[in-house]
């Protein structure tokens, strides 16, 4: 959905460069190069240039995602930075073990309003097993630094249904984050996608755990949610206004993707829909670079969006969030008498079919319930 | 031609023991055909039979030898085919029985020798493959001596392939095969051993003449059955058709009917000639009665009217085949259909899949079963869920299975027989390596997974064959699974009392597997009538969310819903619960309920 004047208001910047890549991990990555970077930022602020056109003066909302974009050498993180059109949520996702106090002054001084920490887990055995570098007391001290130089929105990553994670590791490791008083959380089981080496090692010992594991996600949300926090969408909790001092802490981008909004992606394996059309830019490093140093747009994949797919897409996203989705103009993409057979068992509530949501236990289910209703 | 010149003969053969080559060399040998024209293995001509090694339908051909006249009549290799198998060889005087030469006897060399004998025929044992280097002539020629009671150096030996010794046996056909001795004076009698259809001419029987002549232009009639049709043309295959003036006693050939049906004649029947017709018909004319049935259902519903379509079809070239419409809760429309036995219900299925491009859902196979109600009435069930849940009187379809096994797996082979119900006949050492046992069945037992148990306990070396042998009473009991408290009668089965519980208990388990968990929980039950006698529950779902879903992940995860949904569309409903295609086919695979 586009704004009214048609100018797209969220911006997401891929900064790929990693200092090792992790087993579990899909997104397009490029380990090490440092030498790479400065032309990377160069690349990246080319783009830029070429997409202004389609862009608000003033936008919403900035991610810059990765990868890890506080790997990326620190001058060219501060270059880039310092390129992007003004934003009210400007979010930087950061590894725990790059954080130190001059990068973290560093980001506040380029305009970052809000930081993104992959902890993941508090338990070495567990960061081990997921191959990650930093330590719990990395992810500690980062979140002091951070906030020594006056950020007020952190928001940490946590991952569940690790490889040999108990219950009472999942305990520990909700509690060790709560302490840290993050005002926002992630939590996200761990998928194993085929394919991955992550999945090669630690398929079978994870399909032997997933009986034991099946009341992860419920403990969760019971155990954030009693800390004073909104489950707002399936897999993030932000610190209720009430704890806030009235402040609405949920990411202002991801709730662009999940309103179905516009958004613009910049950098390599970058996706940005607008209007009919998604795209996703080459995960070619060397593809990227080369296009861009002779001025022209980079190699992408297209992929035509019509109404009625945006509009399934709408349903899709939406019934993620806790509030009630606005059906106008939704209503083809919706199997109604799913809906009712959904309601009989609990797990979906509609308003005469103006509105659509899920309920608690729908919201646990709620993969498979919207499969079952779109239409 | 003088009866005393002509010779009627078939061959006997286990798959891949070389009845196809040995037919071949003898067409070339006699110059029937020369070697440019020659298809390999002319007699099979449908590509399932080429591709499984089997013939479905005989055919007769006739060559010349030394001044007289062969008629070589092809059979069905497997006694699936038993009652077509015996008509072909009341057709014939004589039979060669093939072995090869590295393999020895198999059970189904045994089932068809003694179809032979009982037939009176005079058995010409062959050893084929002598050239092979495993080849094991001596053993071989030992075995087939003992089984048909002659000599060991009365056994030919020949390599059907190299056409060593073929033409020993072409003189050996006619040296010790008797001639015909039928009257070629007496009213027209003629034994219609095979039939096929033709789209333009109808249907054409395949007939030996016993008495007397046929003609072209003249009015015949089917004895049992009453058809009356006149004879467009009649001849013989040598090896195509040709057309002839008349077919004399003692000779075979065919019939071209110009019926359209080829239900109105049956394989067995007599013809004979309306103008002076003969007084009896000959012996043996029996309807051929399907066995084994099982449910095929379209897998989309939509392919119903094409499914039936196929069925006429296939019902064209085999009348053995029966079909009738069947409704299921889970499955929709389809067809009940009748087959003669395992591999009959196997070929009519990869017939159906193959030529007619449908896809299939075969319901797990199931017998005959004659029940005597409470009223007093007898009627035949085909399918379980019509099985009356009390039953007063039942009886089932035993068979005679003969199995031949190496010596060391006799005690797994009686095991295993003994758990199926078998009741021990007789055991005899064909070499000092192989034992030959007979043992008697109920057809129920061996129609899931019999086969595939007897080569996983002997190491794939048993050889199994089987002939039914008549009804009788059992202990049986109705089993139905009920899901989420709705009886599905795909899944109903019929067991013998004493192995209920273990197989309800090992449908439930096998269900619980293949019934993906749901939004709810669902029991799943097995029952005798209202008496439960196993019960397991599939828990709901706990989560179903796919974790994270940003800007670059929406795609990817619209096409995981979208799957999630194709694959939701595809299971059938009982009730609210989702049930994939697969569970339906649980009862096929219970052999936990067995061990």
């Amino acid at each position: 959905m586009s704004a009214a004047d048609g100018l797209v208001r969220h911006l997401y910047v891929h900064m790929p460069f990693c200092a090792s890549r992790c087993g579990y991990c899909d997104f397009v990555t490029v380990v090490g190069r440092r030498g790479q970077h400065a032309a990377y930022v160069d690349a990246l602020v080319a783009e830029l240039e070429l997409e202004q056109g389609v862009l608000a003066p003033r936008l919403e909302s900035v991610f810059l995602g990765g990868g890890t974009p506080t790997f990326t050498e620190a001058r060219e993180l501060e270059r880039m930075l310092h390129a992007l059109p003004p934003a009210e949520e400007v979010t930087v996702e950061a590894n725990p073990e790059t954080v130190t106090p001059q990068l973290a002054r560093l980001l506040r001084a380029s305009g970052v309003t809000r930081v993104s920490l992959g902890a993941q887990s508090f338990r070495p055995h567990l960061l081990s097993v997921l191959e990650r570098r930093a330590g719990p007391e990395d992810v500690r001290r980062s979140v002091y630094f951070l906030r020594d130089v006056g950020f007020d929105n952190i928001s940490l990553d946590l991952v569940y249904g690790i490889p040999g994670q108990s219950s009472a590791d999942l305990e520990a490791d909700l509690s060790d984050a709560l302490a840290l008083e993050p005002e926002h959380l992630s939590c996200y089981e761990l998928e194993a996608k085929p394919g991955t080496r992550f999945t090669h090692a630690h398929g079978a010992e994870l399909a032997r755990q997933a009986e034991a594991m099946e009341s992860y996600f419920e403990r969760v949300v019971a155990r954030v949610t009693a800390a004073g926090y909104r489950w707002y969408e399936t897999a993030n909790f932000c610190r209720q206004p009430s704890l806030a001092d009235g402040r609405d802490l949920r990411s202002r981008h991801n709730l662009a993707y999940w309103r179905g909004r516009d958004y613009l992606g910049l950098g390599i394996g970058a996706v940005s829909t607008i209007e009919s059309e998604r795209r996703r830019t080459t995960p070619k490093l060397g593809a990227y670079l080369a296009a861009l140093a002779a001025g022209s747009r980079p190699p992408r994949e297209l992929e035509p969006l019509p109404q009625e797919v945006r509009e399934s897409e709408r349903v899709m996203l939406g019934l993620r969030l806790d509030e009630p989705l606005a059906v106008d103009g939704l209503a083809r993409a919706v199997d109604w008498a799913a809906v009712e057979r959904l309601e009989r068992l609990g797990l979906v509530q509609h308003e005469r079919r103006e509105s659509l949501a899920l309920t608690g236990r729908g919201r646990y289910l709620g993969g498979g319930v919207t499969a079952e209703l779109l239409a | 031609m003088d009866q005393e010149r002509i010779r009627n003969f078939s061959i006997i053969a286990h798959i891949d023991h070389g009845k196809s080559t040995l037919a071949d060399r003898i067409l070339e040998l006699t110059e029937t055909v020369t070697g440019r024209e020659m298809r390999a293995q002319v007699l099979d001509t449908m590509e399932l039979e080429r591709e499984r090694g089997i013939t479905i339908k005989a055919q007769a051909v006739r060559v010349l030898w030394k001044g007289h006249q062969l008629n070589l009549i092809d059979t069905p290799g497997h006694v699936d085919f038993t009652y077509e198998v015996s008509r072909s060889l009341q057709a014939c005087e004589g039979a060669l029985l093939v072995v090869d030469a590295a393999q020895g006897i198999e059970a189904q060399t045994v089932a068809n020798a003694y179809l032979a004998i009982e037939n009176d025929l005079e058995i010409v044992p062959v050893v084929n493959k002598i050239d092979l280097p495993q080849a094991d002539p001596d053993g071989a020629a030992a075995e087939i001596a003992e089984l048909v009671g002659e000599q060991a150096d009365h056994v030919l030996r020949i390599s059907a392939k190299t056409g060593e010794g073929v033409e020993a046996v072409l003189d050996a056909i006619v040296e010790r095969i008797p001639a015909p001795a039928g009257e070629a004076d007496a009213p027209a009698r003629a034994l219609v051993f095979d039939s096929s259809y033709d789209q333009y001419r109808g249907v054409v029987a395949f007939v030996r003449m016993i008495d007397g002549s046929f003609r072209a232009r003249e009015r015949l009639g089917a004895m049992a059955q009453g058809t009356r049709f006149e004879s467009e043309e009649v001849g013989f295959f040598s090896p195509t058709m040709r057309g002839a003036d008349s077919l004399d006693a003692g000779e075979v050939g065919y019939v071209i009917t110009g019926l359209k049906d080829v239900s109105r004649l049956r394989v067995g029947d007599t013809l004979t000639s309306e103008e002076q017709p003969a007084a009896e018909p000959l012996p043996g004319y029996r309807d051929v009665k399907p066995m084994v049935f099982a449910g095929l259902f379209p897998t989309d519903s939509d392919d119903y009217p094409d499914l039936r379509d196929a069925l006429e079809r296939l019902k064209l070239n085999d009348a053995a085949l029966f079909y009738e419409p069947e409704t299921s809760q889970a499955l929709g429309f389809g067809f009940r259909c009748g087959f003669l036995g395992l591999l009959h219900m196997e070929i009519v299925r990869e017939r159906l899949e193959r030529e007619f491009d449908l896809d299939l859902i075969v319901t797990a196979p199931s017998v005959a079963y004659r029940v005597l109600t409470q009223t007093g009435e007898e009627v035949e069930v085909h399918n379980p869920s019509e099985m009356p849940r009390e039953l007063e009187l039942v009886e089932e379809p035993y068979i005679r299975a003969s199995i031949i096994v190496p010596k060391d797996f006799v005690g797994s082979v009686m095991e295993l027989n003994t758990e199926r119900r078998g009741r021990f006949d007789h055991m005899e050492y064909l070499s000092e390596q192989r034992v030959l046992l007979l043992y008697e069945l109920p057809l129920a037992e061996i129609v899931l997974d019999y086969y595939d148990q007897l080569k996983s306990r002997t190491r794939g070396y048993a050889s199994f064959d089987y002939d039914v042998i008549g009804f009788r009473q059992g202990d049986l009991a109705r089993v139905d699974v009920l899901i989420a408290g709705e009886p599905v009668d795909a899944l109903s089965l019929i067991v013998h009392r004493d192995g209920a519980y273990a197989r309800g208990r090992a449908l439930v388990d096998k269900l619980r597997e293949e019934i993906p968990r749901q939004f709810f929980d669902v029991p799943l039950q097995a029952a005798i009538g209202s008496r439960v006698i196993a019960r397991e529950t599939i828990k709901a779902k706990r989560k179903d969310v796919l974790a994270k879903c940003y800007g670059g992940d929406i795609s990817r995860k619209r096409k995981l819903l979208e799957r999630q949904k194709a694959g939701k569309k595809r299971m059938k409903q009982v009730g609210a619960v989702e049930v994939p295609q697969e569970a339906f086919l649980a009862v096929l695979n219970l052999d936990g309920g067995k061990k």
